[in-house]
């Protein structure tokens, strides 16, 4: 027998340790309270929609308002509307990251910007429909059609290139941009021949984030372009489309005689694109993380 | 003459080593026109925001000079566009949408600074990773997936739960609201816990504090202004959503008075209304009134919350 642990801890260490594990156990549970329910959400939609996920769904035509056949024209007018939303956002979001990493220097102007930038991204979805309706399918006369849709997604989504391109490009060091001023090469061509290149997959993560938005919203696209039911392929960018996000909602509220598996298999296409999307921009980041060390 | 070639001859009238001096070759040019282009782009934020606000106000301009009681509007408590004489009292929806966040907030409040606490103070290594992913993975679900869950799953939940007759109630557009505001919220209020130094922490620790104290007593109270603005952004985002919460809400324009009465929002009514109502109509030209109201709330919500964050920023 020997005499007590000269190591054990003393009461008041015991009771800290002992609150300090209580004290991880409930934040845990916490964090895993918020977490399960985006779990449950895809095992529901994986368990309820599977069924309804065969190959002639995604190939087929709508029939019936969408209580029958396919969703393959929603399919097509989502890739249109997110195709032609990130022709418009992608070089505007991606000039006013380059102004505001490279060029822009502390001043009213900038900060104004930034103040922009935070409340376009605060605007509720509705509001921007609202804007869409007034500034693109009346103002500029494009009807309702999927370059008004477009637009209005494309300016929704504007925050989230400017964000996610800024801060690729503020990751490059200062060091490399002095090397190219040093050797006399003007501002454009530090941007275009050395910042760029070593932005690495940003705007790439920039336009991953937009077609995850464009993909998934309704309200702004519902009156600007995208359409109830329409069987005809878009012919081009002055069509009206359907679209996977209003075909869903539409078929959960106002479709009467829809089989219970068809919103469930509508929801698990979206989610599945907009989650794999998502796990490539992360994969892309954390890639580049692990790669750049400078 | 090329722009840059050399020597450099001098312009007539100028002596010969002023061309010198001048470095204005293409590359000059090209620099001076991107610096132009880019801040065009930069410029067109402010441009795109004073433009939203001015396009929905001369939507409903009509309507606000001539027909306009905004007290009517405001405390009015029959929205009733359609029936003939219509309507327009906002109060069901005002109520709808105030009720609705209230129940979002009680539960992304606790659900969000509980969850950054943990990424932000407990969890190390790989966990921290992969819980910071789940939670973006939650932010990108997209708003009409859920409201696919408030109506197909969690209206039969509440039902059996509550024995109630009505599933699409505040309860259910509150959780589904709560949930989707939490993983911003917790973005944000994890933001504010790393910007808390971490000498802070260590004094606290080594005068004794156990890690529930240093959280409770230094580094919570410290990020009190950031954990305000995470708040703020979170009601801008629960107030803002409009799908989820018209599938969820059962959409009843009705001052809703209990947590299992159907109620309305601004924003779902809009979405619900706009397709069907005449363009340039009174009833059009109230629903883009209602728009600038819910703009200008926005606006407002993310100013200040900007702001607290910014201040805070300049004071460290």
């Amino acid at each position: 027998m020997t005499g007590a642990n000269p190591f054990a801890p003393t009461s008041l260490e015991g009771r800290s340790l002992a609150s300090q594990g209580v004290a991880k156990a409930g934040f845990l549970v916490i964090t895993l309270l918020l977490l399960i329910p985006a779990l449950g959400i895809v095992g529901v939609l994986l368990v309820e929609g599977w069924p309804g996920m065969t190959l002639s769904f995604l190939l087929e035509k709508p029939r019936e308002n969408g209580a029958a056949g396919g969703i393959a024209t929603a399919l097509v007018g989502t890739i249109w509307l997110t195709a032609v939303a990130l022709v418009v956002a992608l070089p505007v979001g991606v000039a006013a990251a380059i102004y505001l990493s490279e060029y822009a220097r502390d001043n009213w102007l900038t900060r104004t910007i930034n103040v922009a930038i935070v409340n376009l991204a605060g605007v509720p979805s509705i509001v921007h429909a609202l804007f869409g309706v007034g500034a693109f399918v009346h103002f500029l006369q494009f009807g309702k059609s999927i370059l008004a849709a477009s637009c209005t997604l494309a300016v929704m989504t504007l925050p989230v290139v400017i964000v996610a391109t800024r801060e690729s490009l503020q990751a490059v060091p200062k060091a490399f941009r002095e090397a190219t001023w040093n050797l006399g090469a003007t501002r454009w061509q530090t941007i275009w021949r050395i910042v760029l290149p070593n932005s690495g997959s940003g705007i790439l993560t920039g336009l991953i984030l937009v077609v995850c938005r464009a993909v998934g919203e309704t309200a702004p696209i519902m009156f600007t372009g995208a359409v109830f039911f329409r069987q005809l392929f878009p012919n081009g960018v002055f069509d009206k489309t359907m679209a996977l996000s209003l075909h869903l909602f539409n078929v959960s509220t106002q479709v009467t005689n829809v089989p219970r598996h068809v919103p469930f298999a509508v929801a698990l296409t979206l989610i599945l694109v907009v989650l794999s999307m998502n796990a490539l921009a992360i994969w892309f980041r954390m890639r580049l993380r692990g790669r750049k060390k400078w | 003459m090329a722009a840059n070639a050399y020597p450099p001859t001098a312009p007539p009238g100028q002596p010969a080593w002023a061309a010198a001096l001048d470095t204005r070759n293409s590359a000059w040019w090209q620099d001076l026109v991107m610096r132009v282009v880019v801040m065009a782009g930069g410029i067109s934020a402010i441009l795109f925001i004073v433009a939203i606000f001015g396009f929905i106000a001369s939507q409903g301009i009509e309507f606000i000079v001539h027909r306009l009681d905004l007290g009517a509007l405001l405390t009015g408590v029959r929205w009733e566009p359609t029936v003939e004489p219509p309507s327009y009292g906002a109060l069901p929806l005002i109520a709808g949408t105030a009720f609705i966040t209230l129940v979002a907030m009680a539960i992304a409040v606790p659900l969000a600074f509980g969850a950054a606490v943990y990424v932000g103070e407990f969890a190390r290594g790989k966990q921290r990773e992969w819980l910071k992913i789940g939670i973006e993975l939650l932010a990108a679900i997209p708003s009409v997936v859920w409201g696919v869950i408030g109506l197909h799953v969690m209206k039969p939940v509440i039902q059996d739960l509550f024995g109630v007759q009505v599933g699409l109630n505040v309860l259910n557009a509150g959780i589904i609201l709560g949930l989707m505001a939490a993983p911003i919220m917790a973005t944000i209020a994890e933001d504010a816990l790393k910007a808390v130094p971490d000498t802070y922490r260590e004094a606290a620790e080594s005068l004794g504090a156990t890690k529930w104290q240093v959280v409770w007593k230094v580094v919570l109270p410290h990020a009190r202004p950031g954990l305000s603005a995470a708040v703020l952004l979170g009601i801008g985002r629960a107030f803002g959503e409009t799908i989820a919460v018209l599938m969820a809400s059962g959409h009843r324009l009705m001052i809703p008075e209990s947590i299992f009465d159907s109620a309305a929002t601004l924003t779902a009514t809009i979405a619900a209304e706009l397709g069907e109502a005449a363009v340039g109509g009174d009833h059009y030209q109230v629903l883009f009134v209602l728009g600038m109201l819910l703009f200008v709330i926005t606006f407002a919500i993310n100013l200040t919350a900007d702001w607290i964050v910014r201040g805070r920023r300049r004071q460290a």
